[in-house]
């Protein structure tokens, strides 16, 4: 059982270290300006000089999976930031104090836990325009109510601890006690969902820029690229091969990862 | 549970990665008796009242049901279709058309004078001041002489006036034109599901060669990106208006018919909102832009560069000397910036459609080639709904890449737009030199100096740079190797009535 359970930590670590040096690489160079064009080199396939061939404007699509994979994990990051910073005050105040405030707050909640989370952010995205920026804050409203669900969860169960209670005997304050006491027990917890968090909002952004309302052209994500080489599956299948691959390894490696966490919460 | 779904969604978007996108196969079995053809179109139409409808996809769907007194042939021709002869008189300002004997409306009531006097009133609105065909308010009064008689005359005398009475003929009786709509046309409308499909059956008492095809059924897709499946996967027959890259992708099961689309593409420019009510930050963007390098990137080279708002097809009022007008000069492009005060270039939003592929392609080109001379295009991609109200009705907008087309087989028809006042000016252009030029062209009854004072239209709005020109696209259209008959119009219309199906025609 133990060995399995560092596997799954091991391989996913590494996968995830690699996907990120990879689009930290992207950041900063790419082979090719991700965005210009050459008509000489439509569609052409795997090559020496194009490590992935080009797409339907000659664009280098190794250059543009680098870059795209950074958009793509910008929004991931956003989404899970927002959500999740919302998420553990909202959380820790209703879980820490319950009451009337607790349970409005997490009917609320539950209104926003009905909808799929994509069903919401694209609600917003058609409230307040498309475009990369709007998508995260539209993502990250999205999210704050899983967030908060796990966080408040936690709280209940350890406001009633001793440790908890021993503080509070010794006079220490309420926002100490939730951010300075509670709040690391949460951690395992907490970190696993951020993991598992990333991997629904790399999802979420690729399906949104899929569908074309997430991330406008020319900038690339793993999405937009998806959706882009769908005329161009069977002459150039290299074209949506290569960002579908890798989305896969990238949140593959979120998934390992976050399952390797939560076994070593649970030990 | 977490993971599991997490899993779930891995797996299908694993799915859409590899695109396994089964369209629904909706194309029902067509025995010989009721033959059938689903045709996919790109958008609903806008309005199912032939006078009311503005978008050029409506016209060309509506062009099946509806006739007018005149109706286009695909070679340009205009031939009387509800009249069967008319006389023009040599002033130009009497218009004098004779019925058709037997033109019967959908509902088996027959054309009278008085439903063509309805239906040209009604265009021409005299009430409200505001007609629903700008071009009527020309018309001083239309007359019913007697039976199969009616009469138009014109304030001015107008030799050009014919091509505008292609306007649909409908009845008085009908009380609501725009949920029950009854034409003359060869198909006549049964059904509408909005944002789905409509159905149209043919007309068996229409007094033409009737239609080959017992029902046509026109489904939207509005997802550029699943033309190419439904067609391959067998629940479209046909679709208009490809791409070269989507035409390379058919099995062969389709034919892939070529010919123009007959359109003006261009980067519209809101002459009204800063910077682009600087002429030479206009002229800048023309020079920046390079045609050529737009067609070769995105349909292999295939398009008809134009340099004005007039396509080739009209070939006495085309002028292809205005393409040379902005040749590719970079360093031109930064002195006229630097010149109107923009010598680092500046931002702004480029709203597309984003159900017409051609023209996000497009867009994605010319944002590249803007780069060069440091301005920024923020593409913005909408639906087409959107568009129409934003960019078109409200004219709120910065640019956009469309194609305009020409509603009737007139250069006014492309250029009447772009008078000060006209209530389809939606790139808000303004120039009185212009609005002097159409009303001489307007007025003219000599075809020669009108044809002079169209150009000299044309040449104004090159010179003052009022939108960045690009081509006149290609048009490749997939037809399933089971029909034959297609044919291209100059006009922006398809005609179902000529198509059939290839199997039966053999047989007979």
């Amino acid at each position: 059982m133990k060995k399995k359970h560092s596997k799954n930590l091991m391989i996913g670590a590494w996968l995830t270290g690699i996907m990120l040096a990879l689009i930290l690489v992207g950041f900063f160079w790419t082979p090719y300006d991700p965005e210009t064009m050459d008509s000489t080199a439509k569609l052409s396939g795997v090559s020496l000089s194009h490590l992935m061939g080009c797409d339907n404007f000659g664009r280098d699509i190794f250059s543009r999976v680098l870059k795209g994979g950074g958009t793509t994990l910008l929004v991931a990051l956003g989404t899970v930031g927002i959500g999740a910073a919302c998420g553990v005050v909202l959380g820790a105040f209703t879980g820490y104090f319950g009451g009337v405030l607790d349970e409005l707050l997490m009917r609320a909640n539950d209104v926003l836990f009905a909808f799929p989370s994509i069903l919401l952010a694209l609600v917003f995205v058609t409230l307040i325009g498309s475009g990369t920026w709007n998508v995260i804050i539209a993502l990250g409203i999205a999210f704050i109510p899983s967030f908060a669900r796990i966080v408040r969860g936690e709280f209940i169960r350890c406001k009633n601890m001793d440790y908890v209670k021993s503080a509070r005997l010794a006079g220490v304050g309420h926002l100490r006690i939730m951010f300075v006491h509670i709040l690391p027990n949460t951690l395992p917890v907490l970190l696993s969902a951020i993991l598992i968090g990333f991997n629904n909002a790399v999802l979420a952004e690729a399906g949104m820029s899929y569908l074309g309302i997430g991330v406008q052209p020319p900038q690339a994500s793993l999405g937009r690229m998806l959706s882009e080489a769908q005329t161009y599956l069977f002459s150039a299948p290299g074209f949506a091969l290569f960002p579908g691959i890798f989305l896969i390894l990238l949140v593959l490696g979120f998934s390992l990862l976050g399952e390797g966490v939560k076994d070593m919460g649970r030990r | 549970m977490k993971t599991k779904a997490g899993k779930k969604v891995l797996l299908t978007l694993v799915c859409a990665a590899l695109t396994i996108a089964l369209s629904a196969c909706s194309g029902g079995k067509a025995d010989e008796a009721s033959s059938q053809i689903t045709i996919g179109i790109p958008q609903d139409v806008d309005s199912l009242d032939p006078h009311k409808a503005v978008a050029a996809g409506t016209d060309e769907v509506l062009f099946n049901v509806f006739e007018g007194l005149v109706k286009p042939d695909s070679e340009g021709n205009l031939n009387d279709a509800v009249a069967e002869s008319h006389t023009i008189s040599e002033d130009g300002k009497v218009y004098t058309f004779t019925l058709r004997e037997g033109v019967k409306f959908h509902d088996g009531t027959a054309v009278t004078a008085q439903d063509v006097k309805y239906s040209l009133d009604r265009c021409a609105d005299a009430g409200s001041g505001a007609p629903l065909v700008s071009a009527f308010s020309a018309i001083d009064s239309i007359n019913v002489v007697d039976d199969k008689t009616v009469e138009i005359v014109l304030k001015e005398g107008d030799t050009d006036f014919l091509p505008y009475l292609t306007v649909a003929i409908i009845p008085e009786s009908n009380q609501d034109p725009e949920g029950n709509p009854i034409g003359t046309g060869p198909y006549k409308f049964v059904s509408r599901t909005p944002q789905e499909s409509i159905v149209l059956q043919k007309f068996d008492d229409y007094w033409g060669t009737p239609a080959n095809i017992e029902t046509v059924k026109l489904q939207i897709i509005a997802n550029a990106d699943t033309i190419v499946t439904s067609l391959n996967g067998g629940g479209v027959d046909m679709f208009a208006r490809i791409t070269q890259a989507q035409a390379d992708q058919l099995s062969d099961q389709f034919d892939v018919l070529e010919g123009t689309m007959n359109l003006v593409q261009a980067m519209y420019l809101n002459n009204a909102k800063a910077p682009f009510d600087n002429e030479k930050v206009r002229q800048a963007l023309c020079y920046a832009v390079d045609p050529q390098g737009i067609m070769d990137m995105i349909s292999d080279g295939k398009g008809t560069q134009i340099g004005s708002s007039m396509f080739p097809a009209f070939g006495k009022y085309y002028m292809p000397e205005l393409n040379d007008l902005y040749p590719t000069d970079i360093e031109k492009a930064k002195q006229l910036l630097a010149e109107a005060g923009y010598p680092d270039g500046f931002r702004f939003t480029l709203t597309v459609p984003s159900n017409y592929q051609q023209h996000v392609d497009t867009a994605q080109v010319i944002a590249e080639q803007l780069k060069q001379i440091g301005v920024t295009a923020d593409i913005q991609l909408v639906e087409w709904e959107s568009w129409l109200s934003d960019v078109y009705t409200d004219r709120n907008y910065e640019a956009t890449v469309v194609g305009v087309d020409a509603s009737s087989l007139t250069a006014a028809a492309l250029l009447r737009r772009f008078t000060s006042d006209a209530p389809n000016n939606f790139i808000n252009f303004k120039d009185p030199a212009y609005d002097e030029a159409f009303a001489a062209a307007q007025e003219s009854t000599d075809d020669a100096e009108k044809t002079a004072h169209y150009k000299e239209c044309e040449t104004i709005l090159a010179e003052d740079a009022a939108n960045v020109y690009i081509q006149d696209l290609p048009s490749f259209v997939a037809l399933n190797k089971k029909y034959g008959g297609y044919e291209f119009y100059p006009l922006y219309v398809q005609d179902f009535a000529k198509l059939y199906l290839v199997d039966e025609q053999a047989n007979q």
